[in-house]
């Protein structure tokens, strides 16, 4: 019976641990539904931009308000978690605060523990209050209702409860207390229990020590539910980032072959493909589904964190069209997450479901709306890329299925014929100067 | 003043066994559009002044194709490309100059993985370079004390992160520059890229150039100046429907110098 503490600890652990695991497979399996992209090149160039945005913290930072906000709860979550090591080989071996016979140190960081909880305590409730009281606009676009709204508060709600079960745990354990070194804040909360017995302020410490860890272990699976999943893909999403020129549009290599074809007086096209050159079917351009789009875009759509900087830069948002860069991430997520359960149900194997991106999730009216300013991707503060996904569905539309808007149509037979985007004759290029 | 332009093109250079120091792209709008014509011709009037060794393609220029890629159609923007390239390479082209920064940017970033490697500079970056060297000398007092907002063009300021070159020039026609509330790379786009310009908008509250206007608009200038000339194209409409046209200009940066230098 001694053990028993540690054995349904161990247990919680083994469980919280070992379901996220399984979950994090499964978010591995459903990026690599994506088309391959080579993204090996320029290692040290993507480092450095991993390190500066993503540990960095460089591009939050712009918004100032929400930027510094969020670098304290961001240094908040990685510093207080060295709290959790300590909780854990206690939990396991029945010790208590076991890093508190490293001497004065301890005192120190547990000081610094401290501070941070309320200093994200404050952080989380402003977020909370620019979320739900000042309603900033960001937050309550038109994709922001039901579970991403909820989703948002949740999250908040989490980091709140844990920060105070922190605190609690430290102002009502007699020992730590006693000792009088860094307990910096709990000290002022240590006196609102004053007056109950030992043994009770005893079970108000266990109590808050195991909710916190349980709390810890809880959010850690909520994530791969959750927007919240970019505390880690943060990293490798700005790592493989889009490195070239924002302005510069990926060349579709089917094309290319094509092109090169058709270009060539030698070429025979009637010509049955040589011995060891690919036979395989067409490629498909464009994308329809999630499939089609390569497996970066696909971990940006789970890194997404729905912050909504792109949608309130972008030229169509703000001027009340339907296109918002942030509901094509979200978009993109949800209809992976469904191919995800699909496979899931049929034994990993895809069975056709009627659906796809296109349409079902996103509209030609939201897609024909983008003017490829690149706002979005300028806002993003972990690299991700919607203009790029906006633009190989316009690939699908145009090459697939000759669905472009009319004018463009027009548009482009023009440049077919006579080498501009209007009915003039090439041979009339240089009129303009003796006009 | 059209017979004192002097636009030699490409062909004429090769029957002379000469190079010309830079190859200048006027691109579909800078050839055809009415407004993209006169920033073509100012352009001219400036590489003419400077004594710059240039020359165009003329009719065996074609459109860059980049429309056509940000509309989808892949297979039409690469026909455009390798043919263009196929044109440029036989020139033995080293460095182009354009006016249009959708010209730019494609020229630049798009034709090198099919072929085409070139030097590729916007018009504000070679008259900055023109200035900087001594090769071109701006004086002037025409826009003295006038007061002027640089819209930024999506594809020559986030796609390609170049700010600083029109700004630079603009300081030389000695006018106050007045910075819009979004420029640089937080500039809203006037509308009209993605291949917007040949369409009708989406349904939505307001177009584009008019929320863009107002931006610009609020810094009470005297001239709104551009370097695209699609953006030229917006922001002139969207003046017009703020019933502004009578108080305030748009100009691209070449004209500003142009007219500066009393050409």
């Amino acid at each position: 019976m001694e053990y028993l503490p540690n054995i349904i600890f161990a247990i919680a652990l083994i469980l919280g641990f070992g379901y996220f695991t399984k979950n994090v497979k499964k978010l591995v399996r459903n990026i690599k539904l994506g088309q391959d992209v080579d993204v090996s090149d320029n290692k040290s160039e993507r480092f450095k931009n991993m390190a500066r945005i993503a540990l960095g913290q460089s591009k939050m930072v712009r918004r100032p308000v929400s930027g510094f906000l969020h670098v304290i709860v961001y240094l908040g979550f990685i510093i207080i978690n060295i709290e959790v090591l300590e909780i854990i080989i206690d939990g396991l071996f029945g010790t208590h605060r076991i890093f508190s016979s490293i001497g004065p140190l301890y005192g120190v960081l547990i000081g610094v523990f401290e501070v941070l909880a309320v200093l994200v305590f404050v952080s989380v409730t402003i977020f909370w209050i620019r979320r739900n009281i000042i309603k900033i606009k960001r937050f309550w676009k038109s994709e922001m209702t039901s579970w991403p709204k909820n989703d948002g508060n949740f999250i908040l709600y989490f980091e709140m409860v844990l920060m105070t079960l922190f605190l609690v745990m430290n102002a009502t354990d007699v020992h730590f207390q006693a000792m009088n070194s860094g307990n910096v804040i709990s000290q002022f909360i240590a006196p609102l229990f004053s007056g109950l017995p030992e043994s009770t302020l005893h079970i108000i410490e266990r109590g808050a020590w195991w909710l916190h860890i349980l709390g810890i272990l809880v959010f850690l699976n909520y994530l791969y539910f959750s927007k919240h999943l970019h505390i880690l893909l943060a990293f490798p999403n700005t790592y493989y980032g889009k490195i070239k020129p924002k302005g510069q549009v990926n060349n579709l290599e089917a094309v290319t072959k094509e092109v090169k074809m058709m270009m060539d007086p030698n070429a025979d096209p009637f010509a049955a493909p040589s011995e060891g050159e690919d036979e395989d079917v067409p490629a498909k351009f464009g994308a329809s589904d999630v499939q089609d789009l390569n497996w970066v875009q696909l971990l940006s759509a789970y890194t997404c964190t729905e912050c909504g900087r792109c949608t309130s830069a972008c030229p169509a948002n703000l001027t009340g069209k339907k296109l918002s860069p942030r509901k094509i991430m979200m978009d993109t997520r949800d209809r992976l997450e469904e191919v995800g359960k699909n496979i899931d149900a049929n034994n990993g194997e895809f069975k056709d479901d009627g659906k796809q991106l296109l349409g079902d999730y996103i509209t030609n009216e939201e897609l024909w709306a983008c003017t490829t300013c690149n706002a979005c991707v300028e806002e993003c503060p972990v690299s991700i890329d919607p203009l790029s996904i906006i633009l190989e569905m316009r690939r699908y539309l145009v090459m697939e299925q000759s669905a472009a808007p009319t004018e463009l149509n027009t548009m482009m037979t023009n440049i077919e014929n006579n080498g501009a985007p209007w009915p003039y004759n090439q041979m009339d290029r240089l009129n303009w100067v003796k006009e | 003043m059209s017979e004192l332009l002097k636009v030699p093109t490409m062909e004429e250079y090769m029957a002379q066994g000469k190079q010309p120091e830079i190859l200048f792209w006027v691109g579909s709008a800078g050839s055809f559009d009415d407004r993209a014509k006169k920033i073509t011709k100012a352009f001219v009037k400036i590489l003419n002044k400077a004594n710059v060794d240039f020359a165009v393609l003329g009719t065996e220029e074609s459109c860059t194709g980049d429309i056509a890629k940000r509309a989808g159609n892949e297979f039409l923007f690469q026909m455009q490309a390798v043919t263009n390239i196929e044109i440029l390479n036989a020139y033995e082209v080293k460095k182009i100059v354009t006016c249009d920064p959708h010209s730019f940017n494609c020229l630049k970033n798009e034709y090198p993985e099919l072929g085409g490697q070139y030097e590729v500079v916007h018009h504000t970056q070679f008259i900055d370079d023109l200035i900087a060297s001594g090769r071109l000398k701006v004086e002037g007092d025409l826009y003295n004390g006038k007061k002027i907002t640089f819209h930024d063009p999506c594809y020559l300021g986030r796609a390609n992160s170049e700010y600083d070159a029109p700004r630079n020039v603009l300081k030389h026609t000695k006018a106050n520059i007045v910075e819009m509330k979004r420029h640089k790379r937080t500039a809203l786009c006037c509308g009209a890229g993605g291949a917007q310009m040949f369409k009708e908008p989406e349904k939505g509250d307001m177009d584009v150039n008019v929320l863009r206007t107002e931006d610009a608009l609020e810094t009470k200038p005297n001239i709104i100046a551009t370097g695209c000339p699609y953006c030229n194209t917006m922001m002139t409409d969207g003046v017009k429907a703020k019933e502004k046209e009578s108080e305030v200009e748009v100009l691209d940066v070449a004209e500003l110098i142009a007219k500066t230098l009393g050409l």
